[in-house]
């Protein structure tokens, strides 16, 4: 091996010194030499001890350079070519791995390459440092390919218009599995993007277009279609396009296509659960279908559309099915959602408990442990509501005495827990049953073989707990008896506490009656009556104690182990967005990231409530108006729909006549329908929902172009109503403004959780443009901003106007107004608002004569780092008169920099006058972006922990001793950062770059000096922040 | 993603297997006879895709052999029936009037147009004469 080494690199200079002549070659010169002269040095060498010498030299000054903060990336770049020359010669040069990785987060294309093969080259696949790439990795995966987002639409354009081979088609379809393939990646780029996904559209359009002719993989090209076009930022015309697609599969005979469109459609709802009103039948038709497949599918379909009104029908549906089926897989994750839906939406408790005696009985020992626990929590916290909690016990308890009192029934073990645990707790509460009838039942249990000894330890409690009520002590001393000699020492250890409790009945009876009213319970939390134990402990020399976040940080600042806390903390729940939940997650209501899509669906439900019944001209709804539709009126209602499993029938349904005979499956059908799909969609909602959300979604756009439009003919109007508020709800994209709305105080993790978790938001806006009555949204106040609002004298107008904007903000901070550029006759100004998601700019174009401006436009020069949030085209004016003008523009940061500059023109035309240009360019710094991320500490914690790249510096201060708080209040209001918590002398505060991207600090302040250390999922904004920081601390 | 894809016929016996996920090889005998049990079990106006444990089963049936294919839930299963279908053709033009036995003796050839068509679990190449080139040329030195 060294042989062939040697014999290479002795080749190897030759090959360089060729290199260094060439023209391009010779700007690599300074790389190839450092390189060329260590191989150069090595191949001189005679012995292998010398070669050692000369490589550790070598690795001593690559040491020192890769660590010093003056390296550039792009010697960086050539220190790790080096590097990987050290280690292929059998050197040990891990010092340099965390370097590789970071150059493989930093630079550009070239020197992340090197990073990259850096890191495939140095570390194994299980090595710790890897996790420190997770998240670069995930990050470039998304962003990385978007500029390639025009490539594959041509590609798939290419495609589709048939310019491949012929050989390449299949059954006459252009490479059909490229096309879905292409249609997939399409999907994934556009997913939250408007820009991205506005380049695919027509693309999408022809693929829809084109895959007509009917077989097999056309129709797995038009599913893909469907879920591209409901994946991206939608489109009004093709989610339209898009379901009636959806309903040639449904229609369908064939039964794999009938499948694909229940799928489809179990996608689409989670979006729009009115879509699936125009496929009652359908849904209905495959709910009884014989190929248990279809039936599943169609069950997953109805989960996605439950609400508080059809739970019944639904539930008992998927109950049907569970007691059908006897695949494991199958019984856990249905009896999941089951229990699910039934604690989610129970109509009443009698429905509840026994709901949740089938999914214990069936679910049993498989179904997640979760499900037991939760119910007994429910049981055990109550609701509001006193009297209907005790009703909920009551039932209960009456519900497992029958079912107890069954002959030769057997229950699964942990369905015994709970009706153990229930009827110790609350057996009470029935005055009709004697404690002794309740604890001889249980006794009976306790000598059943079947009963494992887990329950029996369940069982032997729950008889303790009765024991005191009871006034024959007959069983308990029996079961005394029995339990104390048992060979499981738990089972005795109860029995032994039975025993001496029941010796000493007073005791008992304090100690037992009183945990019936455990919520008066006064607990004290601060473990006081444990002071004197610990004084006692510190006075011996222990070591004080200290919070579990305190000691974890010191911990790893002292090992500088890594943190393994998954990254599932802020990440997750991007897992819930694809259809199949798995049983046992989407149960846990305190796994974080779950609340992302319950808020979700609760959004939905509550938005649907009050609704009282949807009736279409479609299907089996009735005419009338909608109120008057009661479900107990649905036997007879006359419906005009007929039943029909013919496609064209269906489509002529509407046109029957009335009052048909109907026969009674066609009835019950009836029934069924009006259950299923009651509380879907709006009131009067009759046509596809795609159109409502067009007709919406169409409505704001045209309406804000218009009052855009209409800035030259003053109206009279309300000065007063044209609020800055409006301006601003306006500025910002109707969606933004919308999705803000409605997540109002969902808590952090919208913000948290990244670009996987925005992926909810559209959704909810396109439910609610739906299910809210889009006027009320979109009332005439909003647009008054784009009228002027009173002709006042030219030249203080625009004082005015820029006054009354900034008093009218008082919420959102902003800077001072200053001109940015003039010339004779005009004068531009701008400041800057930071508003709560993105930096509003703000400039005003002046006459400084008085004379009218016509043509005024602003352009913005595209900036690599910034994203204008309004599109040019489509541009604001704000408060306009005839010599003045204003602009405003949303900019966001798109990746963290310190400063930048933002850079444009105004052109406009004076009376008479050609039009002239004006540049102008301002600058931008980090600080603009920052704004306060408020969180709680326990989430800081987390944070803290999820985070690998930090940032750690300390400043001296010359002012001593140093203040916290003066500290604090300065990052508060210069850096804008949010305190969370002071600690001693600690401070945690968090922020985010807008619009996600968090970023925590941790401050301690010394005698001197305060030390800052910085973490945040994005390594260069610690890097920044903390240099802003340290700016700020040093001019203070 | 392909999770495995497998020939089994109506006896249970496997064909042919590639798995593009480690199974450990006693857990997929198990599994190949789960499979196919599943996949006998249905009546053949029932939809091909059948949902089993955490991932689907998409499989077509040719004379006594089943075909089967285990993907994860991003898979399109049509797309996948088809690519099935897309491999027999395959087979058909390459042993011409393809049957068991020719999958049975040349073993080797299949798992080559196999790895043409399918690469770490993706589809990789469905046009019939590229996927076939590779494997005539190695015929072609067998001869010589």
């Amino acid at each position: 091996m060294s042989d062939m080494v040697e014999r290479t690199l002795t080749a190897l200079p030759g090959l360089f010194l060729q290199n260094q002549l060439g023209g391009p070659a010779a700007s690599r010169a300074p790389f190839f030499s450092r390189l060329g002269g260590l191989i150069r040095g090595v191949t001189a060498l005679s012995s292998k001890h010398e070669e050692e010498k000369l490589i550790q030299q070598e690795l001593s000054s690559l040491k020192v350079t890769v660590s010093a903060p003056t390296t550039t990336l792009k010697m960086m770049k050539e220190c790790m070519v080096r590097l990987i020359y050290c280690e292929m010669l059998g050197y040990d040069a891990s010092f340099g791995y965390i370097h590789a990785i970071k150059l493989a987060q930093q630079g550009n294309l070239l020197e992340k390459r090197v990073g990259y093969l850096a890191v495939s080259l140095f570390l194994h696949e299980s090595h710790e440092l890897l996790l420190l790439l997770v998240n670069t990795v995930v990050k470039e995966n998304s962003s990385g390919y978007k500029d390639l987002t025009e490539s594959f639409v041509a590609i798939l354009k290419q495609v589709v218009g048939g310019k491949l081979p012929v050989e390449f088609s299949y059954h006459s379809v252009p490479a059909p599995w490229l096309q879905i393939q292409l249609l997939r990646i399409l999907g994934l780029l556009g997913k939250d993007d408007q820009r991205t996904s506005e380049l695919m559209y027509d693309v999408l359009d022809e693929s829809l277009r084109r895959a007509e002719l009917n077989h097999n993989v056309t129709y797995a090209i038009l599913f893909e279609c469907v879920h591209t076009i409901y994946s991206i930022y939608p489109k009004s015309e093709l989610l339209e396009k898009a379901v009636k697609c959806i309903g040639k599969f449904v229609l369908s005979p064939k039964i794999n296509l009938k499948y694909l469109g229940l799928k489809a459609l179990t996608y689409v709802i989670q979006q729009d659960p009115s879509l699936a009103l125009q496929h009652q039948i359908t849904i209905i038709e495959c709910l009884d279908h014989p190929d248990p497949i279809i039936k599943r599918e169609t069950l997953e379909l109805l989960y996605r559309i439950t609400n508080a009104q059809n739970v019944i029908v639904i539930v008992q549906k998927m109950l049907e099915y569970l007691h059908q089926s006897k695949e494991e897989y199958i019984i856990i994750n249905l009896v999941g959602k089951i229990a699910e839906l039934a604690e989610k939406y129970a109509p009443d408790n009698v429905w509840f408990i026994q709901t949740m005696n089938a999914v214990f009985s069936v679910g049993g020992d498989v179904m997640h442990p979760d499900i037991l626990s939760n119910f007994l929590r429910l049981l055990a916290e109550g609701f509001d509501d006193e009297t209907e909690d005790k009703q909920l016990r009551v039932y209960a308890v009456q519900s497992y005495l029958t079912l107890l009192d069954m002959e030769n029934t057997f229950y699964p073990q942990r369905f015994l827990q709970v009706m153990s645990w229930v009827l110790g707790e609350y057996s009470h509460l029935l005055d009709e049953e004697s404690p002794e009838g309740v604890i001889s039942r249980l006794y009976k249990l306790l000598m059943s073989d079947s009963v494992s000894s887990e329950t029996k330890a369940w069982l032997i409690a729950a008889v303790t707990k009765l024991t005191p009520r009871a006034h024959s002590s007959h069983r308990v001393e029996k079961l005394i008896q029995e339990f104390t000699i048992s060979l499981n020492t738990c089972l005795r250890q109860h029995a032994f506490e039975l025993k001496h409790l029941h010796e000493n009945v007073e005791l008992m009876k304090s100690l037992l009656q009183g945990a019936q009213t455990s919520e008066d319970t006064v607990v004290d939390a601060s473990l006081s009556f444990l002071d004197g134990f610990v004084a006692e402990g510190l006075s011996k020399g222990a070591a004080p104690y200290k919070p579990h976040h305190q000691r974890q940080e010191e911990r790893l600042s002292q090992e500088k182990v890594l943190n393994f806390e998954p990254y599932g903390l802020s990440f997750s729940s991007s897992g819930f967005t694809g259809r199949q939940s798995p049983a046992g997650i989407s149960l846990g209501s305190d796994i974080s990231g779950n609340s992302a899509e319950t808020g979700l669906k609760e959004t939905s439900s509550l938005k649907l409530e009050g609704v009282k019944k949807l009736w279409g001209k479609e299907g089996y709804l009735p005419k009338k108006e909608s109120g008057t539709g009661d479900k107990s009126e649905v036997p007879h209602v006359p419906g005009e729909g007929t039943t029909t499993e013919n496609v064209d029938k269906a489509t002529t349904r509407k046109d029957q006549a009335q009052g048909l005979v109907q026969s009674t499956e066609e009835k019950e059908r009836q029934l069924l329908a009006s259950s299923l799909f009651v509380g879907l969609g709006p009131e009067n909602t009759i046509n596809l929902l795609g159109k409502a959300d067009v007709v919406s979604h169409k409505f704001r756009r045209k309406s804000k172009f218009k009052v855009a439009q209409n800035d030259k003919t003053p109206s009279a109007h309300n000065p007063a109503s044209s609020s800055f508020s409006s301006v601003s709800d306006v500025a910002h994209r109707d969606d933004d403004c919308l999705s803000t709305l409605d997540r109002g105080d969902t808590e952090l993790s919208p913000e948290l959780l990244g670009s996987e978790s925005v992926s909810e938001l559209p959704s909810v806006d396109r439910l609610s443009c739906v299910s809210l009555p889009a006027p009320s949204l979109f009332a005439d106040n909003n647009m008054d901003v784009f009228h002027p609002s009173s002709p006042s004298t030219p030249s203080t107008v625009k004082e005015i106007h820029l006054a009354s904007f900034l008093e009218e903000t008082p919420e959102c901070g902003h800077s001072s107004l200053l001109e940015i550029c003039s010339n004779d006759t005009v004068s531009v100004s701008s400041y800057k608002i930071w508003k709560d998601d993105c930096l509003l700019m703000i400039w005003s174009l002046t006459s400084k004569t008085d004379s009218e401006l016509t043509n005024a436009k602003l352009e913005i020069f595209p900036m690599e780092n910034f994203k204008i949030i309004e599109q040019p085209g489509c541009c604001l004016p704000g408060m306009e008169t005839e010599s003045t003008k204003s602009f405003q523009y949303g900019v966001q940061m798109e990746s963290p920099s310190v400063e930048g500059t933002l850079s444009g023109f105004i052109n406009y035309q004076m009376m008479d006058t050609h039009s002239v240009k004006l540049e102008f360019s301002m600058n931008l710094s980090l600080l603009d972006f920052i704004r306060p991320l408020k969180i709680s500490t326990e989430d800081f914690g987390k944070l803290w922990l999820s985070f690998a790249n930090d940032v750690k510096q300390t400043i001296k201060i010359s002012e001593s001793p140093v203040a916290l708080a003066s500290v604090l209040t300065e990052l508060q209001q210069k850096l804008r950062l949010h305190v969370i918590d002071v600690i001693g002398n600690e401070g945690l505060l968090a922020c985010k770059l807008l619009p996600s991207t968090p970023c925590v600090l941790h401050c301690r302040v010394h005698a001197d000096a305060v030390a800052l250390w910085f973490r945040s999922s994005c390594s260069v904004l610690s890097d920044y922040l903390s240099c802003h920081c340290q700016k700020l601390m040093e001019t203070s | 993603m392909i999770k495995f894809f497998l020939m089994v016929n109506k006896q249970g016996q496997t064909r042919l297997s590639k798995y593009y996920e480690h199974a450990e090889i006693n857990k997929r005998a198990l599994l190949e006879a789960e499979v196919i049990k599943s996949c006998l079990s249905r009546a053949s106006g029932q939809c091909s895709f059948i949902e089993y444990k955490d991932f689907k089963l998409i499989y077509r049936q040719y004379a006594a052999l089943f075909i089967v294919v285990g993907v994860n839930d991003t898979e399109n299963e049509m797309a996948i029936y088809e690519f099935i279908h897309n491999f027999v053709e395959v087979l058909d033009e390459y042993f011409s009037r393809v049957s068991e036995l020719d999958i049975m003796f040349n073993l080797d050839k299949v798992h080559i147009i196999l790895d043409e068509m399918l690469l770490n679990g993706c589809i990789v190449e469905t046009n019939r004469s590229r996927i076939l080139a590779p494997l005539l040329i190695l015929d072609k030195m067998a001869e010589s």
